[in-house]
């Protein structure tokens, strides 16, 4: 079977009010590399009929970097640190990825408080990230307050982060065998006042965002994803979930400590925009639910299980493992032939899929209807691009 | 010079005893021109620069409150660091605005590209000009305000559309064609929620409007016709200034920023100015019409409490009022996002117009029988 790619220069115009009532010219439109509703680096080629949406052509590659290459030419521990700039508000859980498959490589055990602090700080990393989504999403859609509402509450999980990690972005927190270092003697009474904090803030979006007559006018209904697209676009994530797979790692192969916590998977039922977007809300509420569970059980032990000075050699074979993060499913999939450094270092990320299925979606609605569309993805791009 | 004193004596006379004369500044001219024709020319050179000082106070006053005021909404001060919290920081813009390199699309049709914001601001002065602020500070009283106001609205929507379509910009373009059929549209609301007001003042001069509210504002001397009114002229008019929730013509997260994408330095400044200068006219228009303009608030048979209140200066009144108005736009800016455009237009043609007929044909009857509180003074 063969394949027919389309390349930009294939790309014409037919003739006006060739598909129209009206004597309409369709034409074509750059929705970025540059532009606010793109958050990045992303363009997106649009077919347009005055505002109506005829096709989306997503055009990548403004911020390769060459992660996974680079990643052949580092240690495996150097490798965390380039992972951290793929999705940067999943960073620890991009971190945790490439940890668990090199201990499962190498053969490097792990004690339950790591595996604690791991949860706690990927869940945490989960409530940092939807927060800056939920704002966004309200700036999208035209409603600058939220952004900054969710900035605000963004920043208190980043404080948290600063004082154990050192960094607020790019966490280079968790590695092979453990953890750059133990949590700060604070960590467990500031995460509490932040999920006590958070809580009642969480309503509060309910009430500004989520109970609006334009946010639902704008977001119901509009850009639905079915289960089968989903699934054939290999979205993941709460995108997939919106569309009513109740897909999620953490519940189907409980990594970490997921296995000892109590949590719902949210899902959504149309997969529709509105879905995407409550699908998250629900999330954060699991999430609090989570690191209540764990927050006061963190077991004494070391935060390291090896020698940093020793290097890792995995021996020869083919490693892949999974997990979930803010915006789906994060897979690394590593090729060793037993030396310090990975003969093959591959990412499968969750952005590439969840902004292709953008180019079925949003077909047939407005420009505003794209924008909400695409930000209900939830999408990263430098996680795209790698 | 004996026209001045007779006016200082009719304003201080005004402010103690309450007995207000409404005569505009070009009346004033009109009438001193026969014999004092230098005189008439001073009262108009004066009217102007009064005009020029009061669109840039008014211009910086609004964007330092909207700053203040969407800082506050949103957790944070606003502008505090040039002067006293902040004070200075719109006369630091201007500045920066001012020295800013004036930018042309190379191809741009730059004669209108140039014209647009010049059209913008001229709309907004022209505006500005018949707002009654006080009974003795009013530019000019044209006979048929309520037509200039509407009519001199729409040379607004000429420099929005002007200046989207000759930057040569298609997100300028789609901004620009947003804008021309949302302020189109919404006009037709507006002006229908104007003409009730006419209905019952029945005069389209804007002082005998506020003179005609004397006994009550028209907003709760018309049953339920002169509220229905009211937020539809307050909808329509939101959607006339593009503001939230009907910013679509900039709609900065989709269409980067509207029809003024193109746009830099001062010529930029122009539009800002303007729109911040529409907010003011509209929330001023509506008042005026609705709320009485400079007249005090005042209640029919509680004569202590109505005394209090005409002892406020009609000037306090009028700001109150307009500022309460401009408090809600901005609330409204801060808190709402952004419709659809085919929701916007649905809203209009299927929601406000029908209201609006379906309103003037309820006023009109109240009027033939004579059924609204208090009469009209004749």
């Amino acid at each position: 079977m063969s394949v027919k790619v389309k390349t930009l220069d294939d790309l014409t115009l037919p003739p006006p009010g060739a598909d129209s009532p009206l004597s309409t010219q369709e034409y074509f439109i750059n929705m970025g590399p540059q532009h606010p509703a793109t958050h990045g680096v992303l363009r997106l080629l649009l077919r347009l009929d005055g505002e109506n949406v005829r096709e989306v052509i997503p055009v990548l590659g403004y911020i390769h970097r060459g992660i996974e290459k680079i990643g052949e030419n580092s240690s495996y521990r150097q490798t965390i640190h380039l992972v951290d700039r793929l999705d940067y508000l999943s960073a620890l859980m991009n971190n945790w990825v490439v940890s668990m498959v090199v201990e499962r490589a190498a053969g490097i055990e792990t004690n339950d408080r790591i595996e604690y602090i791991r949860t706690i700080m990927a869940e945490l990393q989960r409530l940092q990230s939807h927060t800056l989504w939920w704002g966004v999403i309200g700036m999208d859609l035209g409603a600058f307050t939220p952004f900054l509402y969710g900035f605000r509450d963004r920043e208190y999980a980043t404080d948290i982060f600063e004082e154990t990690i050192g960094a607020r972005l790019t966490m280079n927190y968790i590695q092979p065998g453990g953890l750059m270092n133990d949590i700060h003697p604070n960590f467990v009474k500031r995460t509490k006042e932040f999920l006590e904090y958070l809580k009642p803030k969480i309503d509060e979006y309910d009430e500004l965002v989520s109970g609006n007559a334009i946010i639902q006018k704008r977001l119901v209904n509009i850009g639905i994803l079915s289960a089968e697209d989903a699934i054939s676009f290999g979205t993941t994530g709460p995108v997939l979930r919106a569309s009513g797979v109740p897909y999620d790692l953490r519940k189907i192969e409980p990594y970490g400590v997921y296995g000892k916590v109590e949590f719902d998977v949210a899902v959504g039922q149309a997969g529709d925009s509105w879905d995407r977007y409550i699908v998250r809300v629900m999330e954060m509420r699991e999430s609090v639910k989570i690191i209540e569970q764990l927050i006061d059980n963190i077991p004494e032990g070391d935060y390291m299980t090896v020698k940093v000075a020793k290097a890792i050699k995995p021996p020869e074979g083919r490693y892949y493992g999974h997990l979930e993060t803010a915006r789906g499913v994060i897979g690394c999939f590593i090729v060793s032939d037993g030396k310090d450094k990975p003969y093959r270092f591959h990412l499968r990320t969750p952005n590439f899929n969840n902004l292709w299925c953008l180019t079925k979606i949003a077909k047939g609605w407005k420009i505003a209807d794209l924008v909400a569309i695409a930000s209900s993805l939830d999408i990263v791009i430098p996680d795209i691009d790698r | 010079m004996t026209a001045f004193s007779s006016f200082l004596f009719n304003y201080l006379n005004g402010v103690t005893a309450n007995v207000y004369e409404p005569v505009s500044v070009a009346t004033r001219a009109a009438e001193v021109w026969a014999h004092e024709p230098w005189l008439a020319i001073g009262w108009l050179a004066l009217g102007m620069a009064v005009m020029l000082g009061f669109l840039v106070v008014i211009g910086m006053g609004l964007i330092y409150g909207e700053r203040k005021i969407a800082g506050h909404f949103q957790c944070r001060l606003g502008p505090m660091r040039v002067g006293w919290h902040g004070l200075l920081q719109v006369i630091a813009d201007t500045l920066k605005l001012l020295v800013k390199e004036d930018v042309v699309p190379a191809k741009a049709d730059k004669v209108l590209h140039v014209l647009a914001p010049v059209l913008a601001i001229m709309a907004t002065l022209l505006a500005l000009a018949i707002v009654p602020a006080t009974p003795w500070f009013q530019l000019i009283d044209v006979n048929i305000g309520v037509i200039y106001v509407t009519a001199v609205g729409s040379i607004g929507v000429l420099g929005v559309l002007i200046g989207g379509w000759s930057s040569n910009n298609k997100w300028s373009l789609l901004g620009a064609m947003r804008a021309g059929a949302q302020i189109i549209s919404y006009e037709v609301s507006a002006t229908l929620a104007l003409l009730i007001i006419v209905l019952f003042a029945g005069s389209l001069q804007l002082s005998t409007i506020v003179e005609s509210q004397a006994d009550g504002w028209w907003i709760w001397r018309s049953h339920l016709a002169g509220i229905v009114a009211f937020f539809t002229f307050l909808i329509a008019s939101t959607a006339e200034l593009n503001r939230t929730p009907f910013d679509l013509p900039e709609g900065e997260s989709e269409l980067t920023a509207g029809f003024h994408t193109e746009y830099s330095g001062m010529r930029f400044a122009f539009f800002f100015l303007a729109e911040f200068i529409n907010m003011f006219v509209a929330s001023a228009i509506a008042a005026t019409l609705f709320l009485g303009g400079w007249m005090p608030f005042q209640i029919a048979g509680l004569d202590g409490f109505n005394a209090v209140m005409q002892a406020i200066p009609p000037g306090v009144w009028f700001a109150v009022k307009t500022g309460g108005l401009i408090f809600l736009l901005m609330w409204f800016r801060w808190t709402f996002p952004r419709l659809r455009i085919d929701q916007l237009m649905g809203l209009e043609w299927k929601f406000l117009l029908p209201v609006g007929f379906v309103n003037l044909l309820f006023a009109a009857v109240l009027i033939l029988m004579g059924w609204y509180f208090a009469p009209i003074p004749a």
